[in-house]
């Protein structure tokens, strides 16, 4: 089988996908995922991981069970999911209605000198979550496919899980705030208002 | 009375319902968890109490990570696990330490007191210096007297202080593990 022509380029799809976003509350995992977040603008409603790969995801459950009244919306890489990926268990276990998952696959370690990941090779994300028990997955290729998922990604009964397939094209490196207090203290001063300061 | 048992049996000891009375009264909201023996009686109790939402781990880092999330949107959480589960956390609590988040894990101990696998020993004896190494403040229990007031410590140290905190549980208080059983 000829593998698929990847097309889709990251700063796109992030600029698609959170034109969208309302009062979304995102997560974003480290590397290319969290620059790409700041890439499509900065905001309140931002959590940007700089480490702890691996867990983005968790992080995602965490924020969606506290917040259930708030759509969650955690953005990553295939190498931080894969290095998280028993969290698809975890999060389908304790199916969260308000949490969406989505992966920007570029089929490589993006931060690291491009090794390829395990989905070039065959591994199937979606495929994963699904046998996991999310209730909705995708696996995303064209604009059109794209088009068809954002409003599943704010929308659809959670848990959801999203993968898109993204290319390797060069794009800028767009970096956040870093320090993990500030981000903490802001993000929080976001959803809770004043009762962050308690 | 010969033939008295030196292990601990203690068939319901009481210091997991002080344990869980301890969280309430801290009003700690989400709690999750890699199950182990001497956590099971509270692990029930967690799943039984409606107001505490209880999350399963395929992995204790998750727990470091989901107990970020859960501070970020407001809620205070404790992380249940057994000694050996500490060495999967190491780099997850770099999250908790860089965005000065609080953490409040409870470790049941085992490669200490009496240990019978010796699989245990490595993880186990290396429990609280990896901890300490990794940034977090660490109390190690020997005496069921002490647990709910240290746990009480310790959550108002991670909550008020907003620090990651272990409260060890000894094996000496958990008890050996029979393996004639």
């Amino acid at each position: 089988m000829a593998a698929k022509k990847i097309t889709l380029n990251r700063r796109d799809v992030v600029s698609r996908i959170l034109k969208d976003r309302g009062d979304a509350l995102l997560v974003t995992g480290l590397g290319s995922s969290t620059w790409d977040a700041a890439a499509a603008g900065d905001h309140a409603n931002n959590f940007y991981l700089w480490g702890g790969m691996g867990g983005a995801a968790a992080t995602g459950l965490g924020l969606a069970r506290a917040q259930p009244d708030r759509r969650v919306l955690v953005v990553t890489g295939d190498g931080e999911m894969l290095m998280g990926i028993g969290s698809l268990a975890t999060i389908a276990v304790a199916a969260p209605e308000n949490l969406a998952v989505c992966v920007f696959d570029n089929q490589h370690y993006g931060e690291t000198g491009m090794q390829d990941t395990h989905t070039g090779h065959g591994v199937d994300l979606a495929g994963m979550a699904a046998a996991a028990g999310f209730g909705t997955t995708r696996t995303v290729w064209t604009k059109k496919e794209l088009e068809a998922a954002v409003p599943t990604l704010y929308e659809q009964k959670g848990p959801v899980f999203v993968t898109v397939k993204v290319n390797t094209d060069y794009v800028p490196m767009i970096l956040p705030m870093r320090d993990g207090t500030a981000i903490r203290a802001r993000f929080r001063e976001a959803v809770l208002g004043d009762k962050a300061f308690d | 009375m010969a033939a008295k048992a030196r292990t601990k049996k203690a068939k319901s000891p009481a210091w997991p319902g002080e344990i869980f009375k301890t969280l309430k009264d801290n009003d700690i909201a989400q709690v999750s968890y890699v199950p182990d023996a001497g956590h099971a009686e509270l692990i029930r109790r967690c799943h039984a109490d409606n107001r505490i939402k209880t999350t399963r781990l395929t992995t204790e880092e998750e727990g470091i990570a989901l107990a970020l999330g859960a501070w970020l949107g407001g809620d205070r959480s404790a992380l249940l696990m057994q000694s050996s589960g500490v060495g999967n956390c190491i780099n997850m609590l770099s999250v908790i330490v860089e965005t000065r988040s609080p953490l409040l894990m409870l470790v049941t101990m085992r490669g200490e007191w009496g240990e019978f696998n010796p699989w245990q020993i490595p993880m186990g004896q290396s429990t609280q210096k990896s901890l300490e190494d990794a940034g977090m403040i660490v109390y190690h229990v020997d005496e069921p007297a002490e647990l709910a007031e240290t746990l009480h410590a310790a959550t108002q140290i991670a909550f008020n202080s907003y620090r990651g905190v272990a409260v060890l549980i000894g094996q000496r208080i958990v008890g050996f593990k029979d393996w004639r059983k």
